[in-house]
């Protein structure tokens, strides 16, 4: 197989500050993350030929969910692009990602900023958070939902956390997984963010805070669900014959996974239990000789726990359905355990970046940034993953 | 649920009609391909499992399984005050069909997966009854 993602290389990294309320412009925030990434490669701007972001342009309805578009960011730097693509309609998050390696891979481009900005802690002030499209509706009574929202919206269905809660129903139907076990995602979490100093939320957490705190849509708690911030991340993806001449060595993307074989809807997808990171993970190990068992650490989209603990089971660190019994105890997750996750706080703890800080924080290992919460035994391999329900993505990264 | 919530009402158009409209006559109704026999959930201009346009709407019993379920407790929408049941179901003729709905009239402690149900109207307007549904009995 031409496995054209190996021409791909991750040579830089940036992020803006991170936090609630900041009450910053999110575009300035997006252009410190991107400049930043572009001195983390040694490179200047005049050196980026290609731009790509998820979801694209800020969009009525959904407060705060993204700072800036391409447009945006190609102006406000003046960069000179010869490829450039921004959307929502990608296989997870870090789709962007993806398709920056294919641009790069095939000599559209030879540099490409990739970007991320969230500002749901502004956007969304001292209010609760909000369903999906319901900023629509008002209030007047005359809003009608359409395309998939008609599905969801008139039964009261209005977040993902509604619709991945009753994933997790059913895994914890068909196979027995507890909310004890689910809760490692969290207080795991809350661990490696109390050696992340920007991470959100660093006080220890008992599983006893997990299983008292309110409940959101059961099975899942206040603690299960991802704490909205402010914040941009960036990443250069450079040729890899181009990246000789950045300042670190080159991150090599070994493979990625960007199928999704089943229906891409949140309801009717044959398997509700895994959904597109069954075909995302099944992908990217089609892509590549190494195993599960060559990874040193993984970052795993935690926007909801249980996501975690699917993408676990998906990328085959244990066996389908295992997932809960895998993570009993927290040992095996741990940042000393045999598959360090999530060892910069995840979304759960360090805030919701929306899929770009898992990246992130999977360079930061690789490249032995990690300070206080990095992975002894300098780790080589990495894996990334962002998505849940019928959006997944997933990186395979290398420091060889 | 004793108490109707506000309900954001679906957009009905002449594509789902049939869907929406149903319950006036106490029907649960799906697009049906001549062809192959499938139901075609959502509305399409086409079978996706045999790709022709020979389709009409047609009522199915209304019998359905639980597929899972969540007991929501966060107040999303003003006027639909949690806690409230939002299920999964999957339909008797052809369980690939799946229906994201609330289950009413069940008390919580008597929730199962797999559970048999049936369809349950609510009028919303003229022209707009949500299906739910209710515990059947074996």
């Amino acid at each position: 197989m031409d496995v054209l993602e190996r021409k791909a290389a991750l040579t830089g990294i940036g992020q803006s500050d991170v936090g609630r309320r900041l009450n910053r412009d999110p575009l300035e925030l997006t252009v410190d993350a991107c400049l930043a990434a572009i001195a983390d490669a040694g490179l200047t701007r005049d050196d980026i030929d290609g731009l790509s972001t998820y979801p694209g342009p800020p969009i009525g309805g959904a407060a705060g969910f993204s700072g800036a578009g391409i447009v945006d960011i190609h102006d406000i730097l003046r960069l000179k692009l010869d490829w450039y693509c921004g959307g929502p309609e990608l296989p997870g998050q870090l789709g962007a990602v993806i398709n920056a390696c294919a641009a790069v891979a095939t000599g559209l481009a030879r540099h490409v900023l990739c970007f991320r900005t969230v500002y749901e802690s502004t956007a969304q002030g001292g209010g609760r958070r909000r369903g999906i499209g319901v900023g629509g509706a008002g209030g007047g009574g005359s809003f009608r939902a359409g395309g998939f929202m008609q599905w969801v919206l008139p039964y009261g269905a209005a977040s993902a956390a509604n619709w991945i809660a009753m994933m997790a129903r059913r895994h914890f139907h068909e196979y027995g997984t507890t909310r004890e076990q689910l809760g490692q995602i969290a207080l795991n979490a809350r661990k490696n963010a109390g050696r992340n100093p920007k991470a959100i939320y660093r006080d220890p957490m008992t599983m006893d805070d997990y299983l008292n705190v309110r409940m959101v849509s059961d099975p899942f708690c206040l603690y299960d669900c991802d704490v909205p911030v402010d914040g941009s991340t960036a990443f250069v993806v450079s040729a890899v014959d181009a990246a000789k001449d950045t300042r670190k060595k080159p991150l090599r993307v070994e493979a990625v996974g960007s199928a999704l074989r089943g229906r891409p809807s949140w309801d009717q997808f044959d398997d509700l239990t895994t959904m597109a990171l069954r075909d995302a993970s099944a992908m990217m190990w089609e892509r590549t000789d190494l195993t599960p068992r060559d990874v040193d650490v993984a970052e795993l989209y935690d926007g909801f726990s249980f996501i975690a603990m699917a993408w676990l089971e998906a990328l085959g660190f244990c066996g389908k359905g295992e997932g809960g019994p895998f993570i009993e105890g927290g040992e095996r997750i741990a940042l000393d355990g045999e598959i360090p996750l999530n060892t910069h706080g995840g979304q759960l703890s360090a805030g919701r970046l929306h899929g770009f800080g898992f990246l992130h924080e999977a360079c930061v290992q690789l490249w032995g940034e990690g300070g206080e919460r990095q992975v002894a035994g300098e780790p080589g391999v990495a894996v990334a993953a962002a998505g849940g329900g019928p959006l997944g993505g997933c990186l395979l990264l290398t420091n060889d | 649920m004793s108490e109707k919530p506000f309900r954001i009402k679906p957009a009905v158009t002449d594509e789902n009609e049939h869907f929406w409209q149903g319950g006036a006559d106490g029907e649960l109704r799906f697009l049906r391909c001549k062809a192959c026999r499938s139901y075609i959930h959502p509305p399409a201009p086409i079978c996706g499992e045999c790709l022709t346009k020979d389709y009409a709407p047609e009522a199915v019993s209304g019998r359905a399984r639980l597929v899972t379920y969540t007991v929501n407790h966060q107040p999303w929408i003003p006027g639909f005050d949690p806690p409230y049941v939002i299920a999964i179901v999957e339909i008797e003729e052809q369980p690939s069909v799946r229906l994201t709905t609330n289950l009413v009239n069940c008390e919580i402690d008597d929730i199962a997966i797999g559970m048999p149900l049936r369809v349950v109207f609510e009028q919303l307007d003229d022209e707009t009854y949500l299906p739910l549904f209710e515990p059947a009995g074996e």
